[in-house]
């Protein structure tokens, strides 16, 4: 059974573009806009992984990570955070507060793929 | 009628009682518990009300009316000048002065010729005055002696001589009991506080008598004063006198401090100065109280005695008497020996103390008469006991001798404008540095000789003692020289006559030669102490203003010699304790101990025979004016020095408080800076992020299908187009911050703009389907600006509006306003609106207004803030009005005079 990734960002393209590539690699997508819409889906679609930016409007990426990590049911979801914002601290930051993995905008598909890939076991 | 031995008996009997008050007052001060109050202080105050007052009053308010009301009016203005009478308490007890010879002598240099001076004018102007005394006493036991009792003495030896050497033994016997260092009395001060309770009760209780015993009370004496022509005229303010009145209360204001008593009891015998302020009131109300019947037993009197002969002067025995009060009289009789006793007791001390000091001591000194007397402080009190003794004998015979040719109020102001003579000495050494010891001696020797021609000699004439041809026709016969009208000033009483001349002669003198002579190194110091005197602590100079080589065996035997052995040791011993020392003979012979061997000595013997004791025993280097002054003026630096640091490190806290606040200014700017870049990082990422996506995607797929790769394609061209826009504004917006833009300015038709920018976005607002209508003027007044800039402005508006209004409904409206000043451009849309914050953060730097129409706002975030920049740099203002859910008007102005126009500008131009 495929492995569902939830794609979470606010910049529509970027979307696209992470939803065509996952797809791509066979993987079951959805899409949340913003980080209220993020929470909701993990609720109902029950990601493996979740693709979350940091930046958006609503709920940052960050107190979404916190909200998901506080609840023991989201165990296994594996987070890998993706930001245009390349400081030290925020990497750092994301990582404390329970991401899985981090990524830099704008990042190389190859690596992103063969990181998430690694991660969710699959050969 | 009363028995002339009762009446001795029961003089002495209470002369016991007031013996007792005071051991009692003395052995409290010995042991520490004084009962010296303010209370105490202040009634002690009232031994300015002597028998004069008590029967005077009486007898002036009879031929005077109110008149008799100056004398306390004066010393009630006096006292309210808290201010003189704090700084002369605060300079005495600094300097351990004794008496007003003392103070005056001290201030001017420790001078022995100014203490004889004054110790003289006080003496002759004084002895009149407790004659008066006696004279009262005499009066009034002449009174209770009316029938046949009066010879009941040796012819001998008179009751009055009998009274006055009571006086003087009591007198001696608890004023002089030892010397003290500060020459206090505190046994003194409490019988006198006593005394005038008692006074106060008498002349209450015969006022009280005469008023509501024998007449019907206040108004019914008024009635009947008033209902006889003769009376009815004291009841009124004669304003011919006004002069009188002046005159009076500046006399009895400057006798409140200056009388030798006065002097004593309100300066020397000060144990707090805080006290000064319960006196200022309690003292003021006594003399009221002691004043509320004065006219009424006048009017009583003359009315009760009318037709008869009388002496209004003891209206207040002879009306009692007249009823057969005796119990009542003898209580008045008891009233007024308490007012006599008061004065004489303080005044004969006060005295004796500057005659031993200021007159008997340098003589003394100078003819060696001291020999090698090994304590000499026996001397001193016997000297003193003898100056009590002639001082009151001095004052009977003058009582003898004058007779009657005075009533009691005349003498007493004849002594009152004796001590006046001490106003400008005073006064000036107190607050004018400049008064010399020269322009003092010739003060106060003029006003003196001016007192003596003017006032004493006429009265000596009025007794028939020298002939009065001098009154009458001037000295030599030379009318200018009449004694009571100088150089023809006539028309004044015999007092404001003196006053007048006597105080112009002083007070005149006193300037002119001061300013004409030059004080020595001591008195130039002592001006400085005596003037600041606040400024200069107790001890912080003094001993520095002194310098030379002593012997401390010299002067400790200086100081048994004067103090007797006893004391001096115990003086000493106190001395060595305060400065740490085991013993005193530990301690070294530096100017510290000179000064305070000098201060002990002052106690003694007076602040200019001390100066001239010490000067024998300590060889003393002549410290020029000049350093006097120096050191002097160095604690007054040293304070400015200290108050100059205050200032400094005032300022410097405060430079680092600046510091601190332009630090985290600094520190707010590189966060912003930070921020600013880490933003700008993330809009040039974001649409990198989709370029390179979409880009290695199509690279590595090349069986993509046709209309995803278009898809792709066309998202990278929009993306690309996005980062150059950014990438543009980014320059343009540093160039507008950093003033390094281009500027094109010409004269511009804004509604030529305005339509320009309309056209331009006509396309946009059909794809959305908004309604854009627009209320232009054909013709706009020109403005000078950058056509392409304000168009800039303008498309920014418009595509902001179009960008957040709804697709379909949506509605833009654009207007122009002219005024005379300037052009207003508004832009209204029916969007979602603003709220209050938000109108003011989507001016600053890639903030948009989040609640948007689209998912995600289009736009750098950077529109607005160029846009500011633009129409700021024209002169306008841009800004937004809006109330959420009601859509947002943009409005910027450009003003029609537009402001200087930019240098150098022009040569870029078109």
């Amino acid at each position: 059974m495929a492995h569902k990734i939830l794609i979470v960002d606010d910049e529509p393209n970027i979307v696209i573009s992470l939803e065509f590539l996952m797809k791509k690699e066979g993987f079951e997508v959805a899409v949340a806009n913003d980080g209220e819409e993020a929470l909701a889906k993990v609720a109902s679609f029950f990601p493996d992984l979740m693709l979350l930016d940091v930046m958006m409007p609503k709920k940052s990426g960050f107190e979404v990570c916190e909200a998901l990590r506080a609840d023991p049911a989201n165990a296994n979801l594996q987070i890998v955070m993706l930001t245009a914002k390349g400081r030290d601290t925020e990497v750092a930051k994301g990582l404390a507060i329970g991401a899985d993995a981090y990524m830099t905008k704008p990042f190389s598909t190859k690596e992103l793929v063969a990181k998430i890939k690694s991660m969710l076991g699959v050969a | 009628m009363l028995s002339g031995w009762f009446i001795l008996l029961l003089s002495t009997a209470y002369l016991a009682v007031l013996f007792a008050v005071a051991r009692f007052g003395d052995a409290r001060a010995d042991a520490g518990k004084s009962i010296i109050s303010a209370n105490v202080y202040a009634l002690s105050l009232a031994v300015y009300c002597t028998s004069w007052t008590f029967y005077g009053s009486v007898g002036r308010a009879s031929s005077g009316g109110l008149s008799f009301l100056t004398i306390y009016i004066g010393p009630t203005l006096m006292l309210m000048m808290t201010g003189i009478i704090l700084k002369m308490i605060r300079i005495s007890k600094v300097h351990r002065i004794t008496s007003i010879a003392d103070f005056i002598a001290s201030r001017y240099g420790k001078s022995q010729l100014l203490a004889g001076l004054v110790t003289v004018i006080a003496v002759v102007g004084v002895i009149p005055y407790i004659a008066l005394q006696l004279k009262a006493i005499a009066a009034s036991l002449d009174v209770l002696l009316l029938e046949g009792e009066a010879d009941f003495l040796p012819w001998w030896l008179d009751s009055t001589f009998l009274i006055a050497a009571l006086l003087a033994v009591f007198t001696i016997l608890f004023g002089t009991r030892h010397l003290d260092a500060t020459e206090r009395h505190e046994g003194m001060v409490a019988a006198v506080a006593f005394e005038s309770v008692i006074k106060l009760l008498a002349f209450l209780a015969v006022g009280l008598f005469v008023t509501y015993g024998m007449f019907g009370g206040l108004a019914d004496v008024f009635q009947r004063a008033a209902a006889s022509p003769e009376l009815e005229r004291l009841l009124h303010l004669d304003a011919s006198r006004a002069g009188t009145w002046t005159a009076m209360i500046l006399l009895s204001g400057l006798a409140i401090i200056f009388l030798p008593r006065q002097f004593q009891i309100i300066v020397v015998e000060n144990v707090d100065e805080s006290h000064l302020k319960r006196a200022v009131w309690l003292f003021p109300l006594y003399l009221l109280l002691i004043n509320i019947f004065v006219l009424p037993l006048a009017l009583g009197g003359l009315l009760h005695f009318h037709g008869q002969a009388f002496n209004a002067d003891t209206f207040v025995l002879t009306l009692p008497l007249a009823r057969g009060a005796e119990a009542l009289a003898l209580l008045v009789f008891i009233g007024g020996l308490s007012a006599a006793t008061g004065m004489v007791i303080v005044e004969t001390i006060a005295l004796s103390t500057m005659v031993c000091n200021d007159l008997v001591m340098p003589w003394l000194l100078r003819s060696s008469g001291l020999g090698a007397s090994k304590d000499v402080s026996r001397l001193l009190i016997s000297i003193r006991r003898a100056a009590i003794a002639v001082i009151l004998l001095l004052g009977y015979i003058y009582f003898r001798a004058a007779g009657e040719a005075y009533a009691l109020v005349g003498i007493g102001l004849i002594s009152f404008a004796a001590v006046a003579q001490f106003a400008p000495a005073m006064f000036g050494g107190m607050y004018w540095k400049q008064g010399t010891r020269a322009g003092a001696v010739a003060g106060l020797s003029g006003g003196f000789v001016v007192w003596i021609y003017t006032l004493l000699l006429p009265s000596f004439a009025k007794s028939g003692w020298i002939g009065n041809g001098f009154v009458e026709d001037g000295l030599f016969g030379v009318s200018a020289l009449k004694a009571q009208a100088l150089l023809g000033l006539s028309g004044l009483d015999e007092i404001s006559h003196c006053l007048w001349w006597s105080l112009l002669t002083n007070l005149g003198l006193y300037i002119l030669v001061s300013l004409n002579s030059r004080p020595d190194a001591v008195e130039a110091g002592q001006a400085e102490r005596f003037v600041d005197v606040f400024r200069h602590s107790a001890q912080e100079t003094d001993h520095r203003t002194w310098r030379g080589r002593a012997s401390i065996d010299e002067l400790v035997s200086l100081l048994e010699r004067f103090l007797g052995v006893a004391r001096a040791r115990q003086q000493l011993m106190l001395y060595a304790r305060g400065r740490g020392a085991v013993s005193w003979q530990k301690l070294p012979a530096d100017a510290d101990f000179v000064h305070f061997a000098e201060a002990q000595l002052t106690g003694a013997i007076g602040s200019a025979s001390a100066r001239v004791m010490v000067s024998s025993v300590a060889q003393e280097e002549e410290i020029g004016l000049e350093e006097v002054l120096d050191i002097l003026d160095e604690a007054t630096q040293v304070r400015a020095y200290s108050r100059e640091l205050e200032a400094k490190s005032n300022e410097l806290e405060q430079a680092t408080a600046e510091l601190r606040a332009v630090n985290e200014r600094l520190r707010e700017l590189d966060k912003m800076k930070d921020d600013f870049i880490s933003t700008v990082t993330h809009e040039l990422r974001t649409p990198l992020t989709s370029i390179r996506a979409l880009s290695e995607m199509l690279h590595e797929d090349p069986k993509l299908e046709l209309t995803d790769r278009r898809r792709f394609l066309g998202i990278i061209v929009g993306e690309t187009e996005r980062l150059t826009r950014l990438i543009n504004q980014i320059l343009d917006m540093a160039k507008l911050e950093s003033g390094r833009a281009e500027w094109t300015s010409t004269e511009v038709d804004l509604g030529d703009v305005v339509r320009e920018s309309m056209a331009a976005l006509g396309q946009l607002f059909r794809d959305k389907n908004v309604a854009l209508t627009a209320a232009l003027p054909d013709r706009c007044p020109p403005v000078l600006a950058d056509r392409d800039r304000l168009t800039q402005v303008m498309i920014n508006l418009l595509s902001n509006a179009v960008k957040f209004v709804p697709g379909g409904s949506g509605k833009v409206h654009v207007s122009i306003h002219a005024n005379a000043q300037r052009l207003q451009v508004e832009v209204a849309d029916n969007g979602p609106g603003l709220t209050g914050e938000e109108c003011s953060v989507i001016f600053e730097k890639f903030r948009q207004g989040g609640n948007t129409m689209t998912d995600k706002p289009q736009g750098t975030g950077l529109g607005l803030p160029i846009s500011r920049q633009i129409v700021e740099y024209f002169g306008g203002n841009l800004w937004v009005e809006s109330v959420p859910g009601e859509g947002a008007n943009f409005i910027f102005t450009v003003p029609l005079t537009a402001p200087e126009e930019p240098q150098g500008d022009k040569k870029h131009g078109s």
